[in-house]
């Protein structure tokens, strides 16, 4: 329970920050647009939020650590509401976070939003290496590590890399 | 409600037994990165069972006319008279063609079913859909593809995937022919008539078995009943395998 008097959206949002997705440490919450609204009310803090896949292991995860963020900040009893639509979408992935994801070593996903189609062996616009930057790059596998990468590989560096795939 | 409930159900089913059947090859598949992509497949269909499940407990509960439900107790302790999958998703993984191929039809038909259901009059299975249909899209790209290298490849990866079709096309017509629940969906405007879908089906099989040089078979005899709660032997065996640990040990937690 929070008295709505001490505690601002703009407070909140700082908070859960420190939230970050387990699978990619260097991505919150927030980089990843995930968090879709805070509301604070009478009765007292809700949170919004999506799932990235319909099976991400990792949003059970994400949702303890917020209660626990939060628990330190003073704040308990924070009702957290799921959303299914509007669907998550890598397009709402902040620009911070994107470069986030290139310094960590993962292809951020394209910013001209490449939905799947079921065209046979499409060929998607080119991936840049977060490596060397080199656009000379192939795709390994559709899926990757996680349900929300892909597996590609360098022709210039030979460095096999993660590509965060739009979605 | 009975048959929005059903509905509900034979969604969830499905995802959770195709989605069991294909995690059977975690830490088994051919190759890694095709181990990986197998289990990434099982992980988004899981995700969707949950999301059905999910909607399912909440129309029983709110309806007070049965026990109490939870996603857990419906994937874990119905038996298989209740189960509502379509058969296909049941029959055993079998080698490589046969998962892929079963993928292929099974994608097929969830992205046609998901473009309508996003639609759905009932905000639930339309915000479920709408989630699921990117996935099921991935799902059937990659299955295509799979079918094509298979088709069209070696001697040996052909002669597989021919025994899988003489295997699973008879199970492929349950998909498209409503159930008594599914027809009420598109009465009441929450689901449409999977009969609608058959025609796009069919083509999107065609396309890509033109690619893949495999005959397209002819009008067969098909086999039905998943739908309904009449099962093959094989959901047994794997609910008991599935099942296991909430029936020797009720109510225990992870």
């Amino acid at each position: 329970m929070i008295r709505s008097e001490h505690i601002t959206i703009e407070k909140v949002r700082q908070i859960l920050e420190q939230v970050t997705d387990p699978e990619i440490p260097v991505l919150s919450i927030i980089d990843l647009g995930i968090l879709r609204d805070i509301r604070i009310n009478g009765s007292g803090l809700e949170l919004i939020l999506t799932p990235t896949y319909s099976g991400c292991p990792a949003m059970d995860t994400i949702r303890i650590q917020t209660r626990m963020v939060l628990l330190q900040n003073g704040i308990y009893g924070v009702k957290i509401t799921t959303l299914l639509s509007p669907a998550w979408t890598t397009d709402w992935m902040t620009e911070s976070g994107k470069e986030k994801l290139r310094a960590f070593g993962i292809a951020p996903p394209n910013s001209k939003q490449q939905v799947c189609d079921t065209k046979l062996f499409h060929e998607e616009e080119a991936i840049q290496c977060p490596h060397c930057r080199s656009y000379k790059t192939r795709l390994i596998s559709q899926f990757g590590s996680t349900a929300c990468k892909a597996l590609y590989q360098c022709n210039d560096c030979r460095e096999p890399f993660d590509y965060f795939k739009c979605h | 409600m009975e048959n929005r409930l059903s509905y509900t159900l034979y969604l969830a089913d499905s995802a959770l037994i195709l989605s069991h059947r294909n995690s059977e090859w975690t830490g088994h598949g051919p190759v890694l990165e095709q181990d990986i992509a197998i289990s990434n497949i099982a992980l988004d269909l899981i995700g969707q069972a949950r999301n059905f499940y999910d909607y399912a407990a909440r129309q029983i509960n709110q309806s007070g006319l049965n026990d109490p439900a939870t996603e857990d107790s419906l994937a874990y302790l119905r038996d298989v008279p209740e189960f509502k999958n379509c058969l296909l998703a049941e029959l055993p993984r079998g080698d490589w063609a046969v998962t892929i191929l079963r993928q292929f039809f099974f994608s097929a038909y969830q992205t046609l079913l998901f473009e309508k259901l996003q639609h759905s009059g009932v905000d639930d299975l339309a915000a479920i859909a709408e989630k699921s249909l990117k996935e099921a899209t991935y799902h059937l790209r990659w299955s295509s593809e799979w079918v094509i290298r298979l088709g069209d490849g070696t001697q040996e990866s052909r002669s597989r995937i021919l025994d899988a079709l003489d295997q699973l096309w008879m199970y492929t017509g349950e998909l498209l022919e409503p159930a008594h629940y599914e027809l009420a969906a598109a009465v009441e405007g929450y689901g449409p008539d999977p009969a609608t879908l058959k025609e796009t089906w069919l083509e999107k099989i065609q396309e890509v078995f033109e690619e893949a040089v495999l005959p397209v078979p002819g009008n067969e005899w098909m086999q039905t009943g998943g739908k309904t709660g009449k099962h093959t032997e094989h959901l047994g065996q794997l609910l008991a395998e599935m099942q296991f640990m909430q029936r020797a040990y009720p109510g225990c937690e992870w």
